[in-house]
């Protein structure tokens, strides 16, 4: 009984976030004029994956008490190395995928390493380096262009048995492979800890440098994931400079929306994907309700801001006032 | 923090070199590397009139990134900027259709309306204690909303009113640009609150640590609302400027200018985390990244080029002088 209880405090925001997404998706799929049916489910879900997988790459940042503002253009820029290499035969189209994911990781290694190793805030390190990956992504592709290995890029973003979308199966199975372990090893407790506080987890000899950068690799990699997803659904690589931004500031909502403190040490990937579904899903209610196309942006802002205000009942709970400060 | 006080005394050189902060000195020393490697190039770099045309577009910057100081003394940051910035520009286009009257009011009423973006941002922050990244994230996007239902989703037909024009691009000194002069007053007026009012220091006392200062007896909360809304007031100042230099608000016109705000400043010196930093850095940052950009497209480098040395001279420049304490000492 007490360890169901614990669980349960522990996992809160994740199980917020589900709670937002699953009404917001009622409220969606009931409000559709198809109604529901596997088809509505895939085009929600291969649009929704690419910010689930930004949002897990930014929850691993965040949960070491950083920011990564970059992990927009590493999801740009393997974008557009995608569209160049992830094409051909069977084998070339496998080394490319594995081409993309290792620039995506060595983006991340890199931002770790100016983090760790050089000292910099997180949040103007990635600033810079944002500049530099789009800078990459604009010579790879100054015009839209390039293509896929079709094949691959229709089984992926199809459905399996007909039913079940393809880039939901992806998605759960990066959850299995890269979070689930990276969560309960012992690095992936030293990152957090590192959250909670850097110089605790220093002072308790956890080999802080190795978890921060570990952190930082896999959430290139995990964007790199995005970033591919995003080619086998548009056929194409851009250096899109709006989209990158957006992507970036999206995932910083969504990983809140998942309860993912921005002070670090707590909340969970699982939790950052629930708040990703839900902010696409809550984007695309307006269309659904027949509004103008026009009121989407202000309808999102408006969402937005109530959703990060419902953090502020955290204080009825404050006994002293200088709890405020922390 | 430093130059806070002026010295009188014979020693006065000494004590102002040894007082100086040496990130705002590397700064400088940056900005007159730049501009040897620029006047190799040509020598028009080290013309005046180069120089003051440089000093003009970098004042539209310089406007907005005294806001960002405010901000991120405390502490916080302001992501906010991209669509407050084009909120002042539009607002004060618009008001400029409504007549004489319109046009007397343009610029208090655009100004009016950032301030108003930075009061919600500042009340998220200080008041209900929510993250300043993520209430300001949540301004911008409401912003946004805000002007693509009022512009429906173009640019606005509505021109700048000839006062806007007036102070971005006419000269009432000969020689000196209206806009710099807009700047330095600026400028001087943040450094007096800074420095010399009790507001000014509480900034700096909450960038340290705000407990502290509210145990001083200050109601720390209104001083962070307060400068939360100064600075959505100057941002939406700058897009005011900027509108009357193209003479018409667009839609994304602020995008160009977060980035290169934050960073202004934290080359020019400012601690990210708040509570250390001087004026006269952030003037430094500004003229450095303006100079950086102005370089770059002078010597056509290509667009792909420009962001990656823009990245890599960032990260180089703060890894000579921008690095945090470690841990382990």
């Amino acid at each position: 009984m007490r360890d169901w209880r614990f669980w349960v405090a522990e996992q809160r925001g994740t199980l917020l976030a589900f709670g937002i997404f699953v009404v917001m998706f009622i409220i969606y799929v009931s409000n559709h004029p198809a109604g529901f049916n596997s088809n509505v489910v895939q085009t929600a879900s291969n649009k929704a994956v690419l910010l689930a997988f930004v949002a897990m790459a930014q929850t691993l940042i965040v949960t070491t008490a950083g920011i990564d503002l970059s992990v927009g253009m590493i999801f740009t820029l393997t974008n557009c190395l995608a569209s160049w290499i992830v094409i051909g035969a069977p084998l070339e189209t496998a080394f490319g995928v594995m081409g993309v994911l290792a620039t995506g990781a060595a983006c991340g290694a890199v931002n770790g390493a100016i983090v760790i190793f050089g000292r910099l805030q997180p949040i103007v390190a990635t600033i810079a380096t944002g500049a530099i990956y789009f800078g990459i992504a604009l010579a790879l592709r100054p015009y839209p262009g390039g293509g896929v290995n079709e094949d691959l890029a229709e089984a992926l973003t199809g459905k399996i048995f007909g039913i079940i979308p393809a880039s939901l199966v992806v998605l759960a199975a990066v959850v299995l492979i890269v979070w689930v372990p990276y969560s309960r090893s012992a690095l992936g407790r030293a990152a957090y800890a590192v959250g909670s506080s850097e110089v605790a987890a220093y002072m308790s000899g956890l080999p802080i440098r190795r978890a921060k950068f570990l952190a930082y690799t896999l959430s290139g990699l995990l964007a790199s994931i995005g970033g591919l997803f995003l080619t086998f659904f548009t056929y194409t690589g851009e250096a899109a400079l709006v989209s990158g931004n957006n992507y970036t500031l999206f995932s910083i909502a969504a990983v809140v929306l998942g309860g993912v403190s921005l002070y670090g040490g707590t909340g969970s990937a699982i939790g950052a994907i629930f708040g990703a579904l839900a902010f696409r899903t809550i984007g695309d209610l307006l269309f659904v309700f027949d509004f103008d196309p026009l009121w989407q942006p202000l309808f999102q802002g408006v969402v937005l801001m109530l959703a990060v205000s419902l953090g502020a009942l955290a204080l009825l709970r404050v006994r002293n006032r200088l709890e405020w400060f922390r | 923090m430093s130059d806070a006080t002026s010295t009188q005394n014979g020693r006065g050189l000494l004590e102002l070199v040894r007082r100086t902060d040496p990130a705002v000195a590397m700064a400088f020393a940056c900005i007159v590397v730049l501009l040897l490697v620029g006047s190799l190039y040509s020598a028009n770099f080290l013309s005046p009139a180069y120089l003051l045309q440089q000093l003009k577009v970098a004042s539209f910057l310089g406007v907005i990134a005294t806001g960002m100081m405010l901000v991120i003394l405390l502490g916080h940051i302001d992501l906010s900027v991209p669509w407050v910035v084009t909120t002042g520009a539009m607002m004060a286009c618009a008001a400029s259709s409504f007549g004489t009257l319109g046009v007397a009011l343009a610029i208090p009423f655009g100004i009016l309306c950032g301030v108003l973006l930075g009061l919600i941002n500042g009340f998220g922050v200080a008041y209900m204690r929510i993250p300043a990244m993520i209430v300001t994230l949540a301004t911008n996007a409401v912003a946004q909303g805000l002007m693509v239902v009022y512009s429906g989703g173009f640019s606005p037909v509505d021109f700048a009113s000839p006062p806007m024009r007036y102070l971005a691009t006419a000269f009432t000194i000969p020689g000196v640009p209206n806009a710099v002069i807009v700047w330095a007053v600026i400028g001087a007026a943040v450094v007096f609150l800074l420095t010399r009012t009790t507001f000014g220091r509480a900034i700096y006392g909450i960038g340290n640590r705000e407990t502290a200062v509210y145990l001083s007896g200050i109601d720390t909360r209104r001083v962070v609302m307060t400068a939360f809304a100064i600075a959505g007031g100057l941002f939406a100042f700058g897009g005011v400027l900027l509108a009357g230099y193209a003479s018409k608000a667009a839609q994304s016109m602020g995008d160009d200018y977060l980035l290169p705000a934050i960073a202004a400043v934290v080359l020019g010196g400012t601690s990210i985390l708040g509570g250390r930093g001087s004026y006269l850095g952030t003037i430094a940052g500004v003229i450095l990244i303006t100079l950086l950009q102005s370089i770059l497209s002078v010597m056509q480098v290509p667009e792909f080029g420009r962001q990656i040395i823009y990245g890599v001279v960032i990260v180089t420049m703060l890894l000579l002088y921008g690095r945090s304490p470690k841990v382990t000492s």
